[in-house]
């Protein structure tokens, strides 16, 4: 007690020091830990701007891989270790921490910064209790992408709004291997935010769900067993090989590459599909909404990177500064300045969504826009449910739960298990975990 | 020599076929990274090097920074986990009690434990003492992670050495100090190098515990990897050219060296 | 002596921590939920049905890589023993897989040869006609397995070459003029001057194959199923994922505890040979 005493005298004499130092204040350096997105590196090449705006204010960048980087400033943060100022976290974790106040708000926000001008169904993903406890980089919601040459080439016609259904035919009509055209891509790598991202929408849009409201999982229901059998069939048969190691960035690249007939992945994949330099199909891509099952208007995809502070910071003032400078609209601007209006971050602000620069530079983004808006992470499913979550189950047990279930799920695309005993061997490996973490709770 | 020609030839063939089919990855790896991204995918051999990767990769990431942390890291780590081995295996080794050989099997059996179990309690330890994100901090866990191998390899070195040469030290009157610094390490140097060798490799290579220790300041060169690893995009190119980067210098410092390990291995726990 | 507790203590601080971690309810993104455990987080690790796959596993990787190593790492270590010219550059290269991180290998293992699509393997395979293998779905321990051999042949062959070259030349030619011929000097003469450096081997990499995680983590994430997790793996993906770090204590308790089995075997069969 006695030293820390000393100390907290030693700091209010430093915090006497420098208020008698008047206005200048004294350089800080931060610490932003954040993913190697391609966004997210662009960020880090323009944020000699921000050093340049503020020069009491050093970055010093820590980026690493998603899976990496999740563990680690998580650790990080619950452990109220310190070592970060601005972390780039999910919409997944922000309310959860914000929850256990490890988050600090984002409240008195300048008038500038137009938080009103954040779309809204981002913005209330990172809302807990009221107040916002992140601030959007990008967001993104999922889509399908398809090949225009293609589909022209078989006679076929994308419908304004697909069925399932539907997109199974289109996808047996194009593959080719023999020529190395896989009608569909999805992805199949196991992990929460990777084949189970796009497993959890479809069971969404079959009428499924994870937990019923006594928190029992209800993986081994019709539902689940009518949207897997689907996904293990339709990669069986239209899927590329290698199915059960590809990602988002894999299928990206096979995408990108002429590999894949369709694709339904996360938005974010149409500006880099647009991209020439990085894809090679840039003008044969179609987009349309991502497909409708038997269970309409539920919750489909959203996601969103997000810069938030952690209470443990030392230097808050500082990196608030930075986050709302990355979060900006003119951040968007010098972005489009620099790189073009096609490499903007997306799916964050409305100004961007009503600037012709960006309608015209990029032709998806109506589709984005109106994907996130009909996203619906708080709305029902058909069945009512005690979480939230489009894409995932807000709850800290989901990491493990989906990643769990994702392998056993992928287990069915490599011909190890059946649908039947791989949905049965999920219904209770979750149930275990549950019970584990104990629930049901309150 | 009476080998048919036949057979010497065989023997050239193979032995270059092994060699090359063993070191095929890393040529591929490097190969790849003069490709353009374009041409990383289509996995030909008729391309035009760029040097363009590079540039990216080094725009990115202080790559100075990086090595300079994993040299002085990897030789921090060696050095302390020998101060800290050669006497323990020397009390090992000459005092040997009846619990000696359970204790070092013990010890290497700790090397068994997936670090991803202590991860937290050392993450608090660390927190605690103010260690995250430091080179000792580093230096100390890699020492830590080293010294089962460290001791037991330097155990088998000093059995080797007559116990009579160390008795004749100690009726000149030598301290226990000194009869280990003038007679005992200049008698089994090359296998102190050679473990010293051994340790500085894995300590460069290890990938667990320095990202999840470090942030920005005490980053190795396996933290800088994974800023690289599996982004948005094609990757493979400049993953390469990382990748050459991050292994090119304990590659070079390995294929110098390596006569030096085969010297000291011979020594001792080999022969 | 003292040198010798001053280790042990240092050794054991993380040590005791793992263990009294394992008896509580922690769980970091969870903290309400703390307190005493018991045998909790180990029943729950014990009876889940992927750990005796993931124990299994364990030992068949084990296994299979330490039979491959030293297998071809001995035939290796008498090929380059013989002279023949550029021996000394066919050696480095056929050392270099040792230096590269495990990380580094994997990627460039998964993305660069494997790869069903873009790999070089498949273009090879295509290129001969046959349809490429989904390396990662259809053998996917295997792959792995192949990945982490690649990394420790070459130190198996280092230190079995080292021991080769030690083998007395005299001794080889008087066998010699006794009419051996090569295959009998190899089991009669070679091998049996081994079996010590081979002991060396297989404890060191014993100690590395028992935590192999990063070749895991970075190709298949211990699927498809469970066909490739293996404990370390297990413990990650059922404890660290969700941050449950009694779990993760008492998997780690359990690991040590398997370790020193294996140690146990280990000093039955070999270590009785090193002299330990």
């Amino acid at each position: 007690m006695a030293r820390r005493n000393r100390t907290g005298v030693i700091w209010g004499l430093a915090a006497v020091l420098s208020v008698s130092a008047g206005a200048a204040q004294a350089d800080s350096t931060i610490t932003i830990a954040t993913v190697n997105n391609g966004d997210m590196v662009v960020m880090q090449k323009l944020s000699a701007q921000f050093e340049q705006q503020h020069p009491d204010i050093h970055l010093r960048w820590v980026v690493l891989e998603e899976n990496v980087l999740r563990q680690r400033v998580t650790t990080d943060i619950a452990t109220k270790a310190g070592q970060f100022d601005v972390m780039t976290i999910g919409n997944y974790e922000v309310p959860i921490w914000a929850k256990q106040g490890w988050l600090e708000p984002m409240d008195n926000l300048p008038a500038s910064y137009a938080v009103d001008d954040l779309l809204k169904p981002v913005r209330d993903a990172l809302t807990y209790n009221g107040k916002l406890y992140g601030l959007p980089f990008y967001a993104e919601s999922a889509m399908t992408y398809y090949r225009t040459d293609l589909f022209d080439k078989a006679g076929l016609k994308m419908p304004d709004a697909p069925t399932y259904e539907q997109i199974r035919g289109f996808a047996d009509k194009i593959t080719d291997k023999a020529h190395q055209v896989y009608g569909m891509c999805l992805r199949g790598k196991p992990g929460w935010g990777e084949n189970m991202a796009y497993v959890t929408s479809l069971v969404d849009a079959e009428g499924g769900q994870w937990f019923d409201m006594q928190w029992k999982p209800t993986i081994d229901t019709p539902a689940w067993k009518k949207a897997i059998t689907y996904y293990s069939d339709i990669l069986k048969t239209d899927g590329p090989p290698g199915a059960t190691s590809n990602g988002f960035n894999e299928n990206l690249a096979l995408f990108g590459s002429g590999h894949c007939g369709m694709w339904i992945d996360a938005t974010v994949a149409g500006g880099l599909l647009y991209d020439k330099k990085q894809s090679s199909v840039a003008d044969k891509v179609g987009f349309a909404p991502m497909p409708t099952g038997s269970y309409k208007g539920g919750p489909t995809w959203l996601w969103s990177w997000n810069l938030g502070i952690p209470a443990s910071s030392k230097q808050k003032d500082a990196a608030r500064a930075f986050v709302t400078w990355a979060t900006s609209k003119e951040y968007i601007r010098l972005v489009a300045k620099e790189n073009g209006w096609v490499s903007v971050p997306p799916g964050t602000r409305q100004s961007t969504y009503d600037s012709p620069d960006y309608k015209s530079a990029a032709p998806f983004a109506g589709f984005v826009l109106n994907a996130i808006n009909v996203a619906n992470p708080k709305g029902a499913t058909e069945q009512p449910r005690p979480y939230e979550g489009a894409q995932f189950a807000a709850i800290p047990e989901f990491q493990g739960i989906g990643t769990q279930v994702g392998q056993t799920i992928a287990g069915t695309l490599s011909g190890q298990s059946t649908v039947d005993q791989a949905l049965k061997t999920a219904q209770s490996a979750t149930e275990r975990t549950m019970r584990q973490a104990g629930y049901p709770k309150k | 020599m009476q080998d048919s020609l036949l057979q010497r030839v065989t023997t050239a063939i193979t032995g270059w076929a092994v060699a090359l089919l063993l070191f095929f990855p890393i040529g591929w790896m490097v190969l790849t990274s003069f490709k353009t991204e374009g041409d990383a995918v289509k996995s030909s051999l008729a391309f035009t090097p760029t040097l363009a990767s590079y540039g990216e990769v080094l725009a990115r990431a202080d790559y100075l920074s990086f090595a300079l942390n994993s040299v002085v890291v990897s030789v921090g780590g060696t050095v302390l986990a020998l101060l800290f081995a050669i006497p323990a295996a020397y009390s090992m080794a000459f005092h040997p009690t009846a619990r000696t050989r359970g204790t070092l099997l013990w010890m290497l059996s700790t090397k068994m434990l997936p670090p991803v179990g202590v991860l937290v309690p050392i993450y608090l330890l660390f927190r605690t003492a103010g260690l995250l994100d430091s080179r000792i901090g580093l230096v100390l866990i890699y020492a830590l992670m080293n010294l089962p191998i460290v001791v037991w390899m330097l155990f088998t070195f000093y059995k080797e050495v007559p116990n009579d040469i160390l008795e004749a030290g100690r009726m000149d009157g030598a301290r226990v100090f000194s009869e280990v610094w003038h007679l005992l390490l200049p008698l089994t140097m090359p296998g102190v190098a050679s473990t010293g060798l051994l340790s500085l490799i894995l300590c460069w290579n290890e990938a667990f515990w320095s990202l999840n220790l470090t942030s920005a300041g005490a980053a190795p060169l396996t933290t800088f990897i994974a800023s690289f690893s599996s982004p948005e995009g094609l990757f493979f190119a400049k993953l390469s050219a990382a990748s050459t980067m991050a292994v090119a210098p304990i590659l070079v410092f390995g294929w110098f060296s390596q006569r030096q390990l085969v010297r000291g291995l011979t020594f001792g726990a080999v022969k | 002596m003292p040198s010798v507790i001053v280790l042990l203590a240092w050794m054991i601080v993380p040590l005791v921590m793992t263990v009294w971690f394992s008896f509580q309810y922690y769980n970091l993104v969870n903290p309400e939920a703390a307190g005493f455990a018991g045998l909790d987080n180990y029943e729950f690790l014990v009876t889940d049905p992927d750990f005796w796959a993931a124990l299994t596993n364990t030992v068949i990787l084990l296994g299979s890589v330490l039979v491959i190593t030293v297998g071809f790492g001995t035939l290796l270590a008498v090929l380059f023993d013989q002279p023949f010219p550029g021996r000394n550059i066919a050696r480095l290269l056929a050392i270099s897989p040792f230096f590269v991180m495990p990380t580094v290998s994997a990627l460039v293992w998964k993305n660069l040869l494997m790869h069903p699509i873009y790999g070089v393997l498949s273009v090879a395979m295509r290129a001969v006609g046959l349809e490429p293998v989904d390396w990662f779905a259809q053998y996917p321990l295997a792959s792995v397995i192949a990945i982490v051999s690649w990394e420790w042949l070459p130190f198996a062959l280092l230190i079995l070459l080292t021991a080769v070259q030690s083998l007395d030349h005299e001794q080889r030619e008087a066998a010699r003029m006794d009419g051996a011929g090569a295959i009998a000097q190899f089991f009669f003469l070679t091998l049996p001057h081994l079996s010590r450096a081979i002991g060396v081997v297989v404890m060191i990499e014993t100690i590395f194959l028992l935590t192999v995680f990063a070749e895991i983590f970075v190709t298949t994430s211990g699927g498809p199923g469970n066909a490739s997790t293996n404990l370390a793996f297990l413990i990650y993906a059922r404890a660290l994922l969700q941050y449950d770090i009694g779990g993760a204590s008492a998997g780690g308790v359990v690991a040590i505890v398997l370790a020193n089995i294996v140690a146990f075997f280990l000093v039955r069969s070999i270590a009785r040979r090193l002299e330990v």
